[in-house]
């Protein structure tokens, strides 16, 4: 692109935001049921959070990387694409990650696990428990149907911000979380364009929560090793 | 000056004089009370009003049947009202899918598909044109533009020969919110041909310095994007009162005068208002009627929404 300087964020929005909404609400019909079971992936990612044990961890890890693998397919795929031509593009970025949480569940390694700061144990939980009540609310307050609700595991910003609370709990490596960042970054910016209330509040939720982490510990605790960090 | 004819026949008149060329197609002539105002295309003196529909963002739906049902409605609102030219992209996501079913509903007569093509090189270009073409259900284009320019020494000679064996009448380029207006003049001044679609509203004048006048000396008609600073420029000045000119010309609403004082340039051939509501259809297309400002009068409403906005 020539004169890349001369274009402002409003270049790139090529929809409205009653599309956007509109594009959510027929989403969430056509793929309901899947919303209780991403009720159940939720509850099973928060449980994990809560009793850090490495089995319940990896499982979680697990979860985490089905849930973006299917919002990678199911929303950017096969509904944002309709009206948005980077979609296929964040799909890729959305598959990636799902790879890295599969990894991360996985992956060799034989770093102690530090006790968890209560600090970032509560930065998880409320960055995770965040999208199940707060965006509803500030949805609602948008005067948005709760049929336009963005639920985690059904559309990208819950499942995003849930993943940045269990990666903050974690202390997982810098590399998982350059991709749920980013995203937070580009749908602030879209949200913002469309001049949606609560735009800020993403990129916020990813500067918080790299915040907690950077200010946490910088000793990994790795999802294989075996020491429980309660006992 | 406020505007001096109380006649829309000595209107018109004056208005073709002053224009070097606007006139009343005859068959509109024949639908009162507000006849939508044509003006010649520079290339073949082809009738076209003044007023068409854009597609960025409104038209862009994907498959949401209530959004296309209501595009469908707006379509069907803009040819009613007299309109012909709508304008879209591949770039424009859905919009040219959303087009196309409400061409295929409604079967307008006088349709004047606009498109473009936006790929990098020429072989795709072929493969996007005739993709487009299937979206828009129409047997072939009437306009393709090279879309911000984008690999145009490869488009433009294809065009241009698509247009010689008779699969498209009109040939052009665009660009958007000023950018890239030094090449623009060059291929204006160096190819045959037929459109030129630039940004231009009250606020956004450079053009009025050089590609304005060039478009009149080569006889390019001009396509007008952006009429409202993608509606930045109509939420600027809402609720802020009317001056008293608008009255005189006829307008009861700020996107009204914004249009006029638009396609009143006498280089205008269209000026492509995008909108999602009926409600503002009927609202642009009464911009391309009735009295239009003069020059003086034009000075002074860019001078207004310089201040106001």
């Amino acid at each position: 692109m020539s004169e890349w300087w001369t274009y402002s964020l409003s270049d790139f929005l090529m929809f409205s935001s009653r599309s956007y909404y509109r594009l959510i609400e027929s989403y969430n019909a056509a793929v309901w049921p899947a919303h209780l079971v991403a009720l159940v992936a939720g509850v099973i990612v928060l449980g994990a959070i809560a009793r850090p044990r490495q089995n319940l961890q990896r499982s979680a890890a697990l979860v985490l990387a089905a849930v973006w693998g299917w919002v990678a397919w199911a929303y950017q795929l096969e509904r944002y694409a309709e009206i948005n031509t980077a979609a296929p593009y964040f799909a890729a970025a959305f598959a990636v990650q799902a790879l890295l949480l599969c990894w991360l569940a996985y992956r060799p390694g034989n770093a102690a696990p530090a006790p968890q700061p209560l600090t970032l144990g509560l930065s998880g939980l409320a960055i995770f428990a965040y999208p199940l009540l707060a965006l509803a609310l500030a949805l609602a307050r948008d005067g948005g149907e709760w049929r336009q609700a963005e639920v985690f595991g059904i559309v990208p910003d819950p499942t995003v911000v849930a993943t940045l609370g269990a990666l903050l709990a974690w202390r997982a490596p810098a590399i998982f979380w350059l991709i749920p960042v980013l995203w937070c970054l580009v749908s602030g910016a879209t949200l913002m364009e469309l001049k949606i209330n609560h735009a800020w509040l993403l990129p916020v939720l990813a500067l918080t929560a790299v915040l907690a982490r950077v200010m946490g510990s910088k000793t990994p605790r790795d999802l294989n090793s075996t020491a429980n960090p309660r006992s | 000056m406020p505007p001096t004819s109380p006649s829309r026949r000595h209107l018109l008149a004056s208005m073709i004089a002053a224009s070097g060329g606007l006139a009343l197609s005859p068959l509109l002539a024949a639908a009162p009370p507000a006849p939508l105002l044509t003006r010649p295309i520079p290339s073949t003196g082809e009738q076209l009003p003044v007023v068409g529909l854009g597609s960025w963002i409104t038209f862009n739906l994907g498959r949401d049947p209530q959004g296309r049902r209501e595009a469908t409605d707006v379509m069907r609102q803009f040819f009613a009202g007299g309109g012909r030219l709508v304008d879209s992209s591949p770039m424009y996501g859905s919009a040219q899918d959303v087009i196309g079913e409400a061409v295929q509903a409604l079967k307008p007569a006088r349709l004047f598909s606009a498109d473009k093509v936006w790929v990098s090189g020429g072989a795709r270009g072929v493969a996007q044109v005739e993709a487009s073409r299937k979206l828009w259900r129409v047997p072939r284009f009437d306009l393709l533009q090279v879309h911000n320019l984008l690999s145009w020494e490869e488009h433009l000679p294809i065009l241009l020969a698509m247009k010689r064996e008779g699969r498209l009448r009109y040939v052009g380029i665009t660009t958007s919110e000023g950018r890239r207006h030094a090449e623009i003049e060059k291929i204006m001044a160096s190819q045959p041909i037929d459109f030129v679609q630039i940004s231009y509203n009250a606020l956004d004048r450079e053009v009025e310095q050089r590609i304005l006048p060039l478009a009149r000396e080569r006889k390019i008609g001009v396509i007008v994007n952006r009429p409202f600073r993608q509606g930045d420029l109509t939420q600027a000045l809402a609720g802020k009162p009317l001056p008293g000119w608008a009255a005189d010309i006829g307008c009861t609403t700020w996107a009204q005068a914004l249009l006029k004082f638009i396609v009143s340039h006498p280089a205008v051939t269209c000026a492509i208002p995008a909108t999602s509501s009926v409600a503002h259809v009927r609202e642009n297309l009464l911009a391309g009627t009735g009295r239009m400002p003069d020059e003086a009068l034009r000075k002074r409403i860019a001078q207004d929404v310089e201040r106001l906005a």
